[in-house]
């Protein structure tokens, strides 16, 4: 069986592991080089605490199992920075702390560990202004773009191809079905073809003939200089869970703040739906800044060095769309992940590959199918 | 709100500043430095002025002049821009911290300019090498102001290398502050250089105290018995605590080092500059269009691809303070909506052919690869070494900058790879077989540090 991977960042590369090791041939394309997008510009959370009970917990929960091994799967390769950091949020208003209270329950009931804790005794250097806090510790972090190459070296292992610089131009159909692609670099047969090219899924999918409601969410994100590390968690203010799901267009801002490896501070995260205009804006950043320094004021005296921005997939009802398209057989999808593709690729593959090759799944698949009832309205309306 | 805000108040930018004053327009003067001048004209603070400034700076009366003239221009000195907010259609808006960079109170200012000159300059640029890291090792411009703004040599035996025609006033500066200049060593070869040189001569008449100016500085090097040397290059340093010794090597057209020409030769210092890059990325910030050597793309009034936004100087194209100061009064004049001169404009013409026989002569050729061993380091700030850069490009297969650089950190450190994002693009464009996203070594959206106090503080108006 032959498959084509339309996409080389990190759920592009998971599927084709997947299915390279699973005996497939598996060439993965990219019209630019790989890691280059969204797997490069986002902070690599694998997190199940900013999920509510449902499928895509239900899918993170899977993938930070799968995250267990693939961690170690190169050892000659440099380090992908797994740290099983566990997270901390915080509320700092007393609405805040009642509704992360009534969150982190309805989590626990769906087999989440999240515990009430003192945050001063994970997190010294955090404010003294804080409602409640709740520790995380099934919560961890990756190099996203260093993981993306991992996934995609252990696919070239398994014997996969990767072609970079190499752009579909449109679909070659046989019999009413898709029969692989043409390309910027000539004709390329398939029994299946997967879209997982991120924001961009959209326009590769509308390629090869089929409307996918997916569009770009910018983030932005700052990096601090090099400093002693003094945040130990990925602490994040109990906000960002409601600007996850919220499907506000305007600047969303809420804090995210974690040490990396390096000895960097990372600062996230900012959401807008402004299409793929990639400026950094002076409010975005100062928004950005006021924030993390509500959770740690003595970042006050630190220097950010970078600024960078990035798109997250998004899909109008907020899960990814993972699975065969009704509308064209041999086309598939494994795209829409928003902001946790870095955590959800390793189980978005194995679903993938379960479905594409008539295997028993390990989650429920339908609340990821194109065919959906919560997308059936922006399909129709779209066509 | 001015009517033309200029970035950078050396050559080019004074040159802009005064005449777009004259021109009628309202202007504003940024710069980082405590003084205007910029590296050209670095001297002494103005608290401990020296006595004849004119020694060690050329066109010295040209500086008195243009500062003279700034009478009614505003100038902000320790002016750090840290944003160009890019617009559509219209310059950029224009987000400065003013003070000291490690002062508590910097002051937030916003622009939103009629017109913008970019005249902001370049980077040195020095190739790396086996033992660049060490005490004792400098960089050309460093021991360049140095001398200009401390008046101190960096040593007392002390070499000087790599390309172009700035290592003469650098050797003639070292040696006027006291040092023994051991030898001057050019990496291009006599028949680059001389056709570089001796094509079309007459042009090089109309220019010509552009040469008299290389002809004083050769003239120092003769009175005191300094060896001149082409296609030849410090390859390696070599010390414990410090430099002792340098391997000294020639070097073929591509400038690799020839096998068994290398000596060792014993100095304290040694200065090392090929050339300059320009600085321009408040310009791509800007969404000005740039060239694969990362220029700004320019026409003959020095306006960038953006409307409104000009460019002036080094960030244009390599070519010297004459050719800044020609470009500046082109762009500043425009800016303000007049109209230029027809001698201003063969002025930018004249000396444009010398920034070419520059780059032709001394440009950097991809042979130093060469004389890098597996452990030297290339990113300095992240310590990131020429082997790990090539066996990361291997293990991974990435084609893409973006990707090796987080995965090498080569460039990731405090200084963006001001000083090694070339060179590392350089060496992975090689070892990858064509970078898919080059070029991208100059986007940097945060122009400067900026403490996250400093940014939180609300956002001034627009002034």
């Amino acid at each position: 069986m032959r498959v084509v991977v339309v996409g080389a960042g990190i759920v592009g590369a998971a599927v084709a592991r997947e299915l390279a090791g699973a005996g497939v041939t598996v060439t993965v394309l990219d019209r630019a080089a790989s890691a280059g997008g969204t797997s490069a510009a986002g902070e690599g959370n694998l997190l199940v605490s900013d999920k509510g009970p449902g499928p895509e917990l239900v899918l993170a929960q899977r993938s930070l199992t799968l995250w267990q091994s693939l961690r170690d799967e190169l050892p000659d390769f440099p380090s992908v920075e797994y740290e099983a950091k566990g997270g901390l949020v915080v509320a700092t208003t007393t609405a805040g702390a009642a509704g992360l209270r009534r969150f982190a329950e309805s989590q626990r009931g769906a087999g989440v560990l999240a515990e009430e804790v003192d945050p001063h005794d994970l997190e010294p250097d955090l404010t003294r202004d804080y409602t409640a806090a709740f520790h995380y510790p099934q919560d961890a972090q990756v190099q996203p773009a260093i993981a993306t190459e991992a996934l995609l070296a252990a696919a070239r292992r398994r014997g996969a191809e990767v072609r970079q610089g190499v752009e579909v131009l449109g679909p070659i159909s046989l019999h009413g079905r898709l029969a692989g692609v043409r390309t910027s670099a000539g004709d390329l047969h398939a029994d299946h073809v997967v879209v997982a090219a991120g924001p961009w899924s959209g326009e590769v999918s509308s390629r090869l003939g089929v409307m996918l409601p997916v569009r770009p969410r910018r983030g932005t994100i700052l990096v601090t200089t090099r400093m002693p590390q003094r945040i130990r968690h990925k602490v994040y203010d109990a906000d960002y869970v409601g600007a996850v799901g919220s499907d506000d267009a305007a600047l969303q801002t809420s804090s995210v703040v974690e040490s990396t490896a390096s000895g960097t501070v990372l600062i996230g995260s900012s959401r807008e739906r402004r299409g793929f205009d990639g400026r950094i804006e002076a409010r975005v950043l100062s928004a950005l800044a006021a924030k993390a320094m509500v959770l740690f004021p003595f970042l006050a005296d630190v220097a950010v060095m970078r600024a960078y921005g990035g798109f997250r997939p998004y899909v109008p009802d907020h899960l990814p769309v993972i699975g065969p398209d009704p509308r064209l057989a041999g086309l598939w999808h494994a795209t829409g992940h928003e902001g946790a593709g870095i955590v959800l690729s390793a189980a978005t593959a194995e679903l993938l590959a379960d479905l594409l090759l008539g295997r028993e799944t390990h989650v429920p698949s339908s609340p990821f199918a194109v065919e959906r009832p919560t997308l059936a309205s922006h399909l129709a309306s779209s066509v | 709100m001015p009517e033309v805000l200029i970035i950078g108040a050396g050559p080019a930018g004074l040159a802009a500043a005064t005449a777009a004053r004259r021109a009628g327009a309202r202007v504003v003067v940024l710069d980082a430095a405590e003084d205007v001048g910029g590296q050209y004209w670095r001297h002494l603070p103005q608290q401990r002025p020296a006595g004849r400034e004119e020694v060690l700076h050329h066109g010295w009366e040209r500086f008195t002049g243009l500062r003279r003239e700034l009478t009614g221009v505003e100038i902000v000195t320790g002016a750090q821009v840290w944003l160009a907010e890019r617009h559509d259609g219209r310059p950029p808006t224009v987000h400065i911290l003013v003070g000291p960079a490690d002062g508590a109170d910097r002051v937030r200012r916003v622009f939103d300019p009629g017109a913008l000159v970019l005249a902001t300059g370049a980077y040195e640029r020095t190739l790396p090498f086996p033992g660049w890291d060490l005490p004792g090792v400098f960089t050309a411009g460093a021991a360049q102001a140095l001398a200009k703004s401390e008046r101190v040599a960096v040593g007392r035996r002390v070499l000087v290398a790599g390309a172009g025609p700035f290592l003469l006033p650098v050797a003639s500066s070292l040696i006027r502050t006291g040092a023994r200049v051991v030898g001057v060593l050019e990496a291009g070869g006599w028949s680059r250089l001389g056709r570089a040189w001796t094509a079309r001569p007459t042009e090089l008449l109309s220019a010509s105290h552009k040469a008299g100016e290389l002809a004083g500085y050769a003239r120092d090097l003769v009175r005191h018995r300094v060896p001149y040397r082409v296609a030849t290059g410090v390859i390696a340093a070599h010390g414990h605590d410090r430099v002792e010794e340098v391997t000294v090597a020639r070097l073929d057209a591509q400038w690799a080092p020839v096998p068994g020409t290398s000596r060792r030769v014993a100095v304290d210092a040694v200065c090392v500059g090929h050339g300059f890059v320009p600085r321009s990325e408040l310009a791509v910030a800007a969404g000005c269009q740039t060239g694969p050597d990362g220029t700004v793309v320019v026409d003959a009034d020095c306006r960038s691809s953006v409307p409104g936004v000009f460019a002036a100087g080094e960030i244009t194209g390599i070519g010297g303070a004459d050719l800044a100061l020609a470009e500046g009064t082109i762009a500043g004049t425009v800016a303000a909506g007049a109209a230029p001169t027809s001698a201003q404009r063969r002025d930018v013409l004249v000396y444009q052919r010398f920034a070419t026989r520059l780059s032709d002569g001394h440009g950097i050729r991809p042979g130093w690869a060469e004389w890098l061993a597996d452990d030297t380091l290339i990113c300095r700030c992240e310590e990131v070494t020429a082997g790990e850069l090539r066996d990361i490009a291997a293990a991974t297969g990435s084609r893409g900058l973006r990707s090796l650089k987080l995965s090498t950190r080569a460039g990731l450190g405090v200084c963006q790879g001001r000083v090694c994002g070339r060179s590392v693009e350089e060496l992975l464009d090689r070892t990858t077989g064509g970078l898919l996203d080059p070029g991208r070594t100059a986007n940097r959206p945060l122009a400067g540090l900026v403490r996250l106090g400093e940014l939180a503080r609300t956002q001034g108006d627009p002034s």
